[in-house]
């Protein structure tokens, strides 16, 4: 990964980011760290420079072909995003089914999926009756259920608390662990702290500092 | 799959705003109705010109007391003439004959008529009808000839009332098939809206576009069909009941008779364009609701 952009929010920014890597993104508001989700995502494209995801130009790619490469991330928020209206399977089946794997498929994927988040026997709780670290639980399972390449990860503690947190930073490890890039952009100091992978610090558009094995500072 | 879940899902937008469905529905009959009237009228002008147009021909009547001199220089002077195509001579006896078939509903009229008082005349076919005006100068001055009447311009008057009518309904139709297409785009706004959080997801997941905006666009043409057979059965209930019901014999003897086969035909037609149109309004209100 290669994300370079020109814009205001993020300005002559170049980061490299390796296949397999655990990042954290950190900065204060508006410094430009969820940019760089949407960069990666393709939700904007940059003005000027290039964004490279799994090896491919995602600035200059076409409209159409969006949602195909989209295919190979997965994606987590703080506001965990799940439809209301759906159990805990049926929400990770959703994103199966909406890019056309078959039912036998899902029926499959979905308790492995859930049973590697810790969720075994919740699978038929409605989000309105799991906690907020099982509701991230589920998101997670949604964003790995394809087994994307890049997991990218916006605040996923934010509305959780210290201990929840620790708990949606250790699978976040484990899915790290099966090769899969995680990149995180974070404000909880206390995680950056104990994880001690590499930091991106992110200030009024520009990368401050880039550090293996880094701190919160 | 796919298609079970894209049907599904047409079947709960419909429902899930069902009064919009029915206004949307409502709203499109009343406007393919009057489309389909307007095509059926524009179809039945058509084939009546061809039909009267080749029946019909330029009228020269004779005075009462016209020579046989007279007559053979007309006559020539007919046949001569590159304009004209054919003519025939209708003597006072056969125009009787004519006159009490056509007026044969009206017994009394044909018994006060004696064969005397009805001219003779020539009935000319013109090469081109539409230059009538150049046959009334050059033979208005022939002497024994009393009147040249063009029967084409009696019925162009009738022509004409009926491509008014035939204009209203188009305009009235384009109208409210605006007015549709507003309730279409406004109905695919909600829809859209209601579904967010779902859209919002099979985006981030990568979702085809298709697969995305195939329920939504699918209502609206799902409306669309289901109005065109609505309207259809307007015409043809028009047809049953108005037309060939009370109108009959107001109409008899002028208009020809609107036929089932171009009835039927409106409902291919009615139901292609509100599927098309449907689709089209429907996708491009989605390019400005959900982007990629």
């Amino acid at each position: 990964m290669y994300p370079k952009a020109a814009r205001p929010s993020l300005e002559d920014v170049s980061v490299e980011i390796e296949k397999g890597d655990f990042v954290f993104f950190i900065g204060p508001s508006g410094a430009g760290k969820s940019t760089m989700i949407k960069l990666l995502l393709r939700e904007v494209a940059p003005n000027k420079g290039r964004v490279y995801v799994n090896g491919r130009d995602v600035s200059s790619l076409r409209t159409w072909r969006v949602p195909h490469f989209r295919r190979s991330l997965g994606c987590v928020f703080q506001d965990f995003r799940l439809l209301p209206n759906r159990t805990a399977a049926e929400n990770v089946a959703f994103a199966l089914e909406v890019i056309g794997k078959s039912q036998g498929v899902a029926r499959r994927v979905v308790p492995e999926v859930l049973e590697l988040v810790g969720l075994g026997g919740k699978e038929h709780r409605y989000p309105t009756e799991l906690s907020g670290g099982e509701q991230q639980r589920v998101a997670v399972a949604r964003a790995f259920v394809n087994r994307p390449l890049v997991l990218l990860a916006d605040e996923p503690t934010g509305n959780l608390d210290p201990d929840t947190s620790i708990e949606i930073m250790r699978l976040l490890d484990r899915i790290n662990r099966t090769g899969t890039t995680v990149v995180m952009v974070t404000h909880d100091s206390n995680i950056v702290n104990q994880m001690r992978r590499r930091v991106i610090e992110i200030d009024q558009g520009r990368v401050v500092r880039d550090q293996q094995r880094g701190v919160y500072g | 799959m796919r298609a079970k879940y894209v049907l599904s899902e047409v079947a709960v937008g419909l429902w899930r705003n069902v009064t919009m469905t029915i206004a949307m529905i409502i709203s499109m009959a009343v406007s393919l109705s009057l489309l389909g009237a307007s095509v059926l009228m524009f179809l039945q002008v058509q084939d009546m010109k061809d039909y009267y147009y080749a029946e019909i021909e330029v009228a020269i009547f004779l005075t009462e007391k016209v020579t046989a001199d007279q007559r053979e220089t007309l006559a020539g002077a007919l046949e001569d003439d590159p304009l004209v195509n054919t003519v025939k001579h209708e003597t006072k006896e056969e125009a009787y004959q004519r006159f009490r078939e056509q007026f044969k509903d009206a017994p009394d009229l044909v018994e006060a008529t004696k064969p005397e008082s009805l001219p003779e005349s020539y009935r000319v076919k013109l090469e081109n009808p539409e230059r009538f005006d150049q046959i009334r100068t050059k033979y208005q001055g022939y002497e024994g000839v009393e009147d040249i009447v063009d029967q084409r311009a009696v019925l162009q008057k009738l022509f004409n009332i009926l491509g008014s009518l035939q204009t209203l309904a188009l305009v009235i139709a384009i109208v409210t098939g605006l007015a549709a297409l507003l309730l279409v785009a406004n109905t695919i706004q909600v829809a859209a809206y209601s579904k967010r959080r779902e859209v919002a997801i099979m985006r981030l997941v990568g979702a085809s576009n298709w697969f995305i905006q195939a329920p939504f666009v699918l209502e609206a043409v799902f409306a669309g069909l289901i109005g065109s057979v609505f309207a259809y059965g307007t015409l043809v209930l028009t047809k049953a009941l108005l037309l060939d019901g009370p109108m009959k014999s107001l109409f008899q003897g002028v208009l020809t008779p609107l036929s089932w086969t171009s009835v039927h035909l409106m409902l291919p037609v009615l139901g292609v364009t509100a599927a098309l149109v449907s689709a089209i309004t429907g996708w491009i209100t989605l390019r400005f609701y959900i982007k990629v």
